[in-house]
């Protein structure tokens, strides 16, 4: 039984009168523990697909299972839940919380989603922090650090509620190439000490192949599937 | 909700000079408010003060009808002794009152013996009407005028309106002959010695003379005990209209030969045109508090609009992240109203330095006839907590709609938002 199934998916956007058909019969199964890509050019339905699947985007038909959940019809309020507490994101831009420091963006799901007390989990956090290589950048604000390591608080982030599965749209995008690199092998380190299924799109071709199993996308389908685990 | 709290917090230190702009709007705007409170109302309260306790007395009891042709003092319309007694009995048995003031009102003629002059008196009994208006020796100045005791009024004694005895060139201790028809049209007159000059006020009764009631009898022809006024004091100002609607119901027992009631009773609103600017003022009063809830509303929620669209990116992520609708929501409104209460403690204490400022700066003004009038605004500490409860509800009003335009943002959209 597939950790994640898309099946027979269809996303059409409306922009005006105009419809845009951004997936077409998207049929994807993702395996518990494994280490995704999904590729293609910008336009292919990429994030649309890491939408989907991070359930921030519902289809306009065809469903979605998660862990057996079907999650294609959840309202938002189950979806909220749901991302909560099954799934972790790690976004191109980053997107930490600017007014709070590195330790407390990490903390944020924590205290936020999870309503834990913050004295049960520092101990949880610091380790995730040593473990991404910023431990020594806890108490600064994200505008105080690189990239980089912005990038590694939110993949700490991303992994401190130890979420089922990890999106990641575009991390590197943003990143020069060795930077992206370091993050690649980080969230692959993360995958394997935290039993996480880690997803995500990237049009680098440089660190596609850091993939064990590639999703090609182009114009809303899947062109390809490459299983590398045996290259990899 | 501390989580949140602390968010929300940082949030606004995040923005400090749009926060202290917000602020200082809500702020300068409660400063507004209390500061014109506090003036208004101690200038209300002063010459409320000084119109009921040294003319008018809180309530006043005349005979039917009298009220409406008051200008004229009708003789015609006194209450005569039968009924000034079972008056008095009413009043006395009425334990919300403090004291009552028999007066007969008149107009007559004034003469220095060179000059004459139309003059309206009062025929009071000195004791009582010091108990009832008490700030009336406060008005009256004898032979020294730095000495703290009042003049006396007895029998072929007058106090003389200060404006009358500047025109007429009179001093105390000067004779005058007051000449009055009385109401059967006959003539009479008496001399008498002037024992005090007694201060303008403005309003009904300002400008009146004084002379002891059994003198007024003498003039007048009148038999002792008839009166056409009766000023009450009472233990509770803040009782009046109560005490007026319990005094009328049992005054209306004393019907006359038409079963009409002898009696009415008039609280000093009714009689002062001060009345109406005390009225005035409460509608200020109430259009400043409007001006200040728009304000705080205008400001609070542009503020707070702002930050939602300039964050749509940062409300997708936590969105994303599994933050629920309520939460978010939570977050906004509580930045709101942690600017409302910021601007509220602070506009309070800013507020209330510059009232005490005022005090210790003493306000000196002069109004219609009364001049070194001091003012000494003070504010009720209730009326400070409302108004600052009023700030706080309205900054948390207005940041619903902000608050509830970031909790329904769709994550996938908010994140795609450049």
């Amino acid at each position: 039984m597939p950790f994640v199934k898309l099946n027979n998916i269809y996303k059409t956007y409306k922009m005006g009168d105009v419809s845009i058909k951004a997936l077409k019969n998207v049929e994807m199964e993702i395996e518990a523990g494994s280490f995704v890509s999904i590729v293609g050019p910008s336009g292919s339905g990429k994030s649309t697909v890491l939408n989907l699947i991070g359930c921030l985007d519902q289809p306009t038909s065809g469903s979605i299972l998660i862990e057996n959940q079907q999650v294609q019809d959840l309202n938002k309020k189950q979806r909220a839940d749901f991302r909560g507490q099954n799934l972790g994101f790690v976004f191109q831009n980053f997107n930490l919380i600017p007014v709070l420091s590195v330790y407390e963006n990490v903390e944020y799901p924590l205290l936020m989603i999870k309503n834990e007390d913050s004295k049960n989990h520092r101990e949880r956090i610091l380790s995730l922090l040593d473990a991404v290589g910023v431990i020594d950048q806890k108490d600064k604000r994200p505008h105080q650090i690189s990239g980089g390591q912005m990038q590694r608080v939110a993949v700490a982030r991303a992994l401190v509620t130890q979420p089922k599965i990890v999106i990641a749209d575009e991390p590197t995008a943003n990143l020069d190439h060795d930077t992206a690199f370091k993050i690649i092998d980080l969230m692959k380190r993360m995958k394997d000490q935290e039993k996480t299924t880690f997803v995500f799109s990237t049009h680098d071709p440089k660190i596609i192949g850091e993939a064990e199993i590639i999703y090609t996308l182009e114009d809303g389908t899947i062109q390809n599937r490459e299983d590398r685990r045996d290259n990899v | 909700m501390f989580k949140i709290a602390k968010i929300a917090y940082r949030n606004l230190l995040r923005y400090t000079r749009r926060t202290l702009l917000t602020s200082s709007l809500v702020i300068i705007g409660i400063v507004t408010v209390l500061v014109f409170i506090a003036v208004a109302g101690s200038f209300k309260q002063l010459m409320v003060g000084q119109i009921t306790d040294s003319m008018l007395g809180h309530l006043q009891v005349h005979r039917k009808g009298y009220v409406a042709s008051i200008e004229n003092s009708p003789l015609n319309l006194n209450l005569p002794a039968k009924q000034v007694a079972k008056l008095e009995t009413v009043l006395a048995e009425d334990k919300s009152i403090e004291s009552y003031s028999l007066r007969l009102k008149f107009g007559g003629m004034l003469s220095n013996f060179t000059e004459t002059s139309n003059i309206r008196l009062n025929g009071i009994n000195p004791e009582q009407e010091l108990k009832t208006v008490p700030l009336l020796a406060q008005r009256i100045t004898g032979i020294d005028p730095e000495s703290p005791e009042t003049p006396s009024l007895e029998i072929g004694e007058i106090w003389l309106p200060e404006a009358l005895a500047k025109g007429l060139k009179i001093k105390v201790g000067a004779q005058v002959v007051l000449v009055a028809t009385n109401k059967d049209g006959s003539v009479n007159g008496i001399p008498l010695a002037v024992s005090g000059v007694i201060g303008s006020m403005t309003g009904p009764g300002g400008r009146d003379g004084y002379l002891n009631i059994k003198d007024a009898y003498q003039l007048l022809r009148i038999k002792a005990g008839e009166v056409n006024e009766v000023a009450i004091r009472l233990n509770d100002f803040e009782q009046m209209n109560l005490s007026s609607i319990q005094l009328t119901q049992t005054l209306s027992e004393f019907k006359n030969k038409k079963d009409k009631p002898v009696f009415e009773v008039h609280t000093w609103q009714k009689l002062s045109p001060f009345s109406n600017i005390a009225k005035i003022i409460d509608l200020l009063t109430l259009f400043v508090k409007i001006i200040l809830i728009a304000i705080v509303l205008v400001s609070i929620m542009n503020v707070m609009l702002m930050a939602v669209y300039e964050r749509i990116r940062e409300i997708g992520t936590i969105a994303a992240m599994g933050t629920s609708p309520r939460k978010i929501w939570s977050l906004f409104l509580m930045e709101g109203l942690f600017l409302g209460i910021f601007g509220a403690v602070s506009g309070s204490l800013i507020s209330l330095g510059i009232i005490q400022y005022l005090n210790w700066q003493q306000i000196v003004f002069s109004f219609g006839k009364q001049d070194a009038l001091v003012l000494s605004p003070t504010i009720a500490m209730s009326e400070v907590i409302i108004t600052a409860v009023i700030v706080i509800v309205i900054s948390a009003l207005a940041s619903l709609q902000p608050a509830v335009k970031a909790s329904r943002l769709e994550p996938v959209d908010a994140l795609g938002h450049f």
